[in-house]
């Protein structure tokens, strides 16, 4: 890989997830060696469940298995006392010219954009998805290299490609949004432990105490709920997209539901030996428990869209998985809640 | 899931890259590994692909009887729906709905039609001129 000089010290690092990706390569750069992506997820509290009600995607439910776009960034550099700029613009050419400034300095920024028209992404994956992340980190000719975090190696895109996806319309719009950490301190080995310790107790909040029915450990019993009422209520050729669209929002790059539990349970193995606290790898048992069961009830689904199971006893099995995989998480974060980390 | 339970099935992925997973390996630890896919993903995405393939074909049929006007027809081939439309052109969900009747969008301006064609990638005569 041939990089300029100006850029040597970034190093390009593939994720599972984009805005991990983003957050662990962009800290790493600033000197913290020390950041993974499981843990980047874990201080970022970034795993979540939501059935956002009456919204649907792409002619589906619209299901999310992580937090807000931009909160994983925006919480682990916080925790980290990382100062952040982050900026949105209404004008494209301020857009660029921002950008421009950035690149001509050599600073590597974070980049919200969306995929539809991401023009090294293959076509099969290209919705109209807004909330993807990807890495600007230098120049080449009249190009731009890209580090895309979900990708094995770097890229580019010329000026009116990134333009154009920094722009994209419609839900989550990136509106040219831009971040990168500006002033990072030394972090001692405390820092690190406090900021694990508030990323756990924040994460048990979010899944066990949101209010409502939709979010939240409980999220995944409502939409269990939904599931047994599909095959009648939509028919079963409408009931099988929605059965493929969880799946999709589950296990696809970078969107990860099942993946997300694993990278969960790799983030509490990893704030064991950080807090020097054998509960944490043993709940994270519970995590790849979950992980898996989550990637279970997906072959089950396939089943459905596949065209194999019809009846209405697989869509309440389906359901009963779903149920199932509640109890699991929600026994973890309530054994979470129980260590009373940095109490 | 461990590491040697990871599915390597190639799907649309297999030009691009591979994908990142989190895996147990033999002792029991985490790490990494790279995966091609899955095939209950890859069915998953192929469903989604003839569900937007045969939306599409609908909505050319719509058009061709002259029940919609193109503008339905190159929404589905895009695959937008109302709000990403609206963000694309600028207006409103109700107006667009509005020019999805034919009669409306032949009255429409060259003007208004443009932001249409931008959005869906095509010019001006290919959105006035529909062949299916």
């Amino acid at each position: 890989m041939n990089i300029d000089s100006h850029t040597d010290e970034f190093r390009h690092v593939q994720t599972a997830h984009c805005e991990n990706g983003v957050t662990t390569a962009l800290l790493r750069y600033h000197g913290l060696d020390f950041m993974t992506e499981p843990l980047a997820f874990g201080m970022g509290s970034g795993l979540f469940y939501i059935q956002i009600p009456f919204l649907t995607v792409n002619n589906g439910p619209a299901i999310s298995f992580r937090t807000m776009p931009g909160a994983i960034f925006k919480r682990t550099c916080k925790s980290l006392g990382v100062e952040v700029t982050r900026k949105k613009f209404s004008n494209v050419a301020a857009a660029e010219a921002f950008l421009d400034q950035k690149v001509n300095k050599g600073v590597p920024v974070g980049c919200q954009v969306g995929v539809f028209h991401l023009t090294y992404f293959p076509k099969e994956y290209r919705f109209h998805f807004n909330a993807h992340n990807l890495i600007v980190f230098g120049r080449e000719g009249d190009d731009y290299r890209i580090s895309d975090p979900v990708m094995e190696d770097v890229t580019t895109l010329s000026k009116p490609e990134l333009s154009r996806v920094r722009f994209a319309q419609g839900p989550l719009a990136p509106k040219g949004h831009i971040y990168f950490p500006e002033k990072v301190r030394p972090i001692s080995d405390d820092m690190i432990r406090q900021g694990i310790a508030k990323g756990i107790s924040r994460n048990v909040r979010d899944m066990l105490k949101i209010p409502g029915n939709f979010a939240g450990v409980d999220g995944i019993r409502h939409t269990a709920g939904h599931i047994r009422k599909w095959r009648d209520k939509l028919g079963l050729k409408k009931a099988s997209l929605y059965l493929g669209q969880i799946v999709r929002m589950q296990e696809e790059i970078g969107t990860g539901g099942g993946g997300f539990r694993f990278l969960y349970g790799a983030f509490l193995e990893e704030a064991s030996a950080y807090m020097q606290d054998d509960r944490l790898s043993v709940i994270s048992e519970d995590f790849t428990k979950a992980g898996d069961m989550w990637r279970a009830s997906a072959i089950k689904m396939a089943g459905v869209y596949k065209g194999r199971l019809t009846e209405q006893k697989d869509f309440d099995e389906i359901a009963d998985m779903l149920v199932d995989i509640r109890a699991v998480e929600k026994e973890a974060f309530e054994k979470l809640s129980r260590l009373r980390l940095g109490k | 899931m461990k590491k040697e339970d990871l599915p390597q099935d190639p799907g649309a992925l297999d030009e691009f890259t591979r994908e990142v997973c989190y895996v147990k390996n033999e002792d029991g630890k985490y790490e990494t590994a790279l995966s091609r896919g899955w095939e209950v993903k890859k069915q998953a995405l192929d469903s989604a692909w003839d569900d937007v393939n045969e939306r599409i074909n609908e909505a050319r049929n719509a058009v061709m009887k002259g029940e919609k006007s193109p503008i339905h027809y190159f929404m589905e081939l895009r695959l937008m729906d109302l709000p990403v439309l609206s963000g694309y052109t600028g207006f409103f969900p109700f107006f667009i709905k509005r020019h999805l009747k034919p009669s409306v969008f032949k009255g429409l301006s060259d003007r208004k039609l443009e932001k249409y064609a931008s959005a869906f990638d095509v010019t001006l005569q290919e959105l006035k001129n529909f062949k299916g």
